[in-house]
C-alpha cells in the first residue's frame, strides 16, 4: 500500500536528524517502525536456525499458510487466528513428518511434499476466496504485505508472539543447534533430533503465520531469509552471527520503511530490494576474500556441509 | 461438456501443459529442486505483471522473466543447482519486484489490477481463446520434446553427478539447460494453474511416481501420466461443480494422487524405515540405474 504523497511534506534531505523527525511525525509511521523492529528481530533469530537447517523452502511454504488460514476463517466466519493455527499447524506437521522419515542425503521427497503442501494450501485459499465471491479485496496485502495501518492491538499481538517464540527458542536453542550442525552425532548422544525438527517447524509455522497475518507473508519471508543468510556469510561464530542477523533485519526494515515513506512505492518492494542488495553485496565481497584466503573458505564449506 | 469451445481449448492446452509439468517435475523432484521450481513459478507472476505494466503481451514478460531468472539461479549455484538460501533471497526480491509492477500497473490502468493479479496468481484456463490454447500447446510440446531429448544424460547427471562428470557428461551445462526448461514450463503453466499453484503440478505427480516405482524411465512416464490424470480430472470436476475453480480442482486431484501413493507404499516402509535407521543404503527403493 503506497503512502499518500499528501502526507509527505518534502523528500529526504541530507540531514539525518530532520529526516528522522519527518519519519516519526505521524503515529502510523511510528507503529510501522515498531512493528518492523519486532518482526525483524524475531525473523532474524528464527530465520538464522532456518537457514542453518536449510529449510528455506519450508519457511516460505509456512509463511504462505496465512492466506488459506485467513480466507478460510473469513468464509466460515471464524476468527482469523483459528484459521491460521489450523493451516500452519497441519502444514508444519506434514512437512516435519516428511523430513523425518526420509533417508539422509535425499531431500527430493521432502521438497516434493513441501511443494505439494504449499500448492494445496494456496489452492484452498483460492477456493475459499472464490466461494466468498471474491470480496476479500486485500488478498494482495495478505500475500505481499505492508507494515502500514497496523493497530495498537496488532502491535501488542506481534510483540507477544515474538516474545513467546524467542523464549521457546531460547529453551531448545542448544540442542537444536547441535542437531542442526551434526544430526548424526547429536542423535548418537541421545538428542531427540526428530522431535526437535518437528518442534522447530511448528514454532516457525506458528510464529511466521501469525506475523504474516499482520504484515503479509512476503515481508516475513524476506526478513526470515536474507538477514540470517548475510550474517552467516559474515561470521560463523554463533553469538555474534545471531546478533548480527537481528541487527541487519532491523536495519533492512527501517531502511525499507523510510524509502517507502519518501518514495511512493510499496513497502514490500523496498524491503526486499534492500535485503537483496545487502546479501548480494556481502556475498560478492566474501567470495573475493575467500579466494585470497582459501582456509577460511574451506572452514565455511565444512560448516555448510554439516 | 466437449461441446463448449472454452472447454476444448482448456483441454488442449491443459493436456500438453500437464505432460510438460509431469516430465519436468520428475527431474525437479529427483534433483531436489522443487524450491527452484517454486521460485521460478513465482517469477512468472512478476514477469506477467512487468509485461502488463510495460503494456506488452503478458506472455512475453512471463517467458523472458522465467528464463532470465533460471539462468541467474543456475549461474549463482555450484554445478548449476542453486542452494536454497540464494534461491530464497532472489525469490523474495522477485516477489517484491512483482509488487512494484503491480503498483505501477495499477497507477497506469486505474484500478483494474485486482483481476489481472488474480489471473496471474491463480490461473484462468477456462478463459483461453483458440489462439492462446494452440500457442500454449505448441510451447508445451516443445518443452516435452526438450525434456525427452535431455532425459538420458540428465538422469545420469542427476543420480550420480561425480561419475557422470568423470564420464564426460557436461553436468553443469545440463543443469543450466534443465533450469531453463523449468523456467519455460513455469511460464507456460502459469496460464493454466497460475503462478502460485504450479508447484503442486510439478511436485505431486512426480513425488507419487517416485514412491510407486524405482525404475527411472517408468517413473518419468508415470509422472507424466499422473499429471495428465490430475489435469483431466480437475477440469472435469471443475466443469461439474461451477463453484470449484479449475486450478484448485487440479491441485486437489494431484494431492489426492500423492496421498494415494503414500497409502499404497505404506505397507513397504516397515522395511524402508528399518533401513533408514541404519546408515547403510536402503535396499529396494534406491534408484536402479542399470535396470
Amino acid at each position: 500500500m503506497p503512502i499518500t504523497s499528501a502526507l509527505v511534506q518534502a523528500g529526504p534531505s541530507l540531514d539525518p536528524i530532520s529526516d528522522l523527525r519527518q519519519l516519526t511525525a505521524f503515529p502510523f509511521m511510528v507503529t510501522a517502525l515498531e512493528a518492523g523492529t519486532i518482526v525483524a528481530v524475531m525473523a532474524g533469530v528464527i530465520g538464522w536456525f532456518m537457514v542453518l537447517r536449510r529449510q528455506t523452502f519450508a519457511g516460505h511454504t509456512l509463511s504462505l499458510m496465512a492466506f488459506p488460514g485467513a480466507s478460510g476463517a473469513l468464509l466460515i466466519g471464524f476468527s482469523a487466528a483459528a484459521g491460521y493455527f489450523v493451516f500452519s499447524g497441519v502444514a508444519a506437521l506434514v512437512i516435519g513428518l516428511a523430513a523425518g522419515t526420509q533417508r539422509a542425503g535425499n531431500r527430493g521427497e521432502e521438497s516434493a511434499v513441501t511443494g505439494t503442501v504449499q500448492a494445496l494450501g494456496l489452492a484452498c485459499g483460492f477456493l475459499f476466496l472464490s466461494l466468498y465471491q471474491g470480496v476479500l479485496a486485500n488478498y494482495e496485502s495478505l500475500l505481499f504485505g505492508t507494515f502500514l495501518g497496523i493497530t495498537g492491538g496488532q502491535l501488542l499481538t506481534l510483540a507477544l508472539v515474538a516474545a513467546i517464540a524467542l523464549a521457546l527458542l531460547a529453551i531448545v536453542g542448544r540442542p537444536l543447534l547441535f542437531a542442526s550442525l551434526d544430526e548424526g552425532v547429536a542423535r548418537a548422544r541421545g538428542v531427540p533430533t526428530r522431535a526437535l525438527g518437528l518442534g522447530f517447524l511448528a514454532l516457525l509455522g506458528l510464529a511466521v503465520a501469525e506475523t504474516a497475518q499482520i504484515t503479509g507473508s512476503l515481508l516475513v519471508f524476506a526478513l526470515l531469509v536474507a538477514p540470517p543468510a548475510t550474517a552467516q556469510l559474515i561470521t560463523l561464530r554463533i553469538g555474534p552471527s545471531l546478533l548480527l542477523s537481528a541487527v541487519l533485519g532491523v536495519l533492512v526494515s527501517w531502511l525499507g520503511l523510510a524509502l517507502a515513506y519518501f518514495y511512493n512505492y510499496p513497502v514490500g518492494f523496498y524491503i526486499t530490494t534492500v535485503a537483496f542488495v545487502m546479501y548480494g553485496g556481502v556475498r560478492l565481497l566474501t567470495a573475493r576474500s575467500n579466494r585470497s584466503r582459501p582456509a577460511r573458505g574451506r572452514a565455511r564449506a565444512a560448516a555448510d556441509g554439516a | 461438456m466437449f461441446a463448449h469451445e472454452f472447454f476444448r481449448n482448456a483441454l488442449l492446452a491443459g493436456t500438453l501443459i500437464a505432460l510438460a509439468c509431469g516430465l519436468v517435475g520428475y527431474f525437479v523432484v529427483l534433483r531436489a529442486q522443487v524450491f527452484a521450481g517454486d521460485a521460478l513459478s513465482h517469477v512468472a507472476f512478476t514477469g506477467a505483471l512487468a509485461g502488463a505494466a510495460a503494456g506488452i503481451d503478458t506472455r512475453v514478460g512471463l517467458f523472458a522473466a522465467t528464463i532470465a531468472i533460471a539462468l541467474l539461479l543456475g549461474g549463482i549455484g555450484e554445478r548449476a543447482s542453486a542452494d536454497d538460501v540464494s534461491i530464497g533471497v532472489v525469490f523474495a526480491w522477485i516477489l517484491g519486484l512483482g509488487v512494484f509492477f503491480l503498483a505501477l500497473f495499477a497507477r497506469g490502468s486505474g484500478g483494474g489490477n485486482g483481476l489481472l493479479g488474480a489471473r496471474a496468481l491463480f490461473g484462468s484456463i477456462f478463459g483461453l481463446s483458440v489462439g492462446d490454447a494452440q500457442l500454449a500447446g505448441v510451447i508445451a510440446a516443445a518443452i516435452v520434446a526438450g525434456v525427452l531429448m535431455l532425459a538420458r544424460p540428465l538422469l545420469f547427471a542427476s543420480v550420480d553427478p561425480e561419475v557422470a562428470a568423470a564420464r564426460g557428461v557436461p553436468v553443469g551445462l545440463l543443469g543450466l539447460a534443465f533450469l531453463v526448461l523449468v523456467g519455460a514450463t513455469a511460464g507456460e503453466a502459469t496460464q493454466a494453474v497460475g503462478a502460485l499453484l504450479l508447484v503442486g503440478l510439478l511436485a505431486a505427480p512426480a513425488g507419487a511416481a517416485q514412491r510407486l516405482t524405482a525404475n527411472p524411465y517408468l517413473a518419468l512416464g508415470l509422472s507424466a501420466a499422473l499429471a495428465l490424470t490430475a489435469m483431466w480430472c480437475g477440469l472435469a470436476l471443475s466443469y461439474a461443480i461451477p463453484q470449484l475453480p479449475p486450478s484448485t480442482a487440479v491441485i486437489a486431484v494431484a494431492t489426492a494422487i500423492y496421498l494415494l501413493a503414500f497409502a499404497l507404499t505404506a505397507a513397504r516402509p516397515a522395511r524402508a524405515a528399518r533401513a533408514s535407521r541404519h546408515p547403510s543404503p536402503a535396499p529396494g527403493r534406491e534408484l536402479d540405474w542399470d535396470r
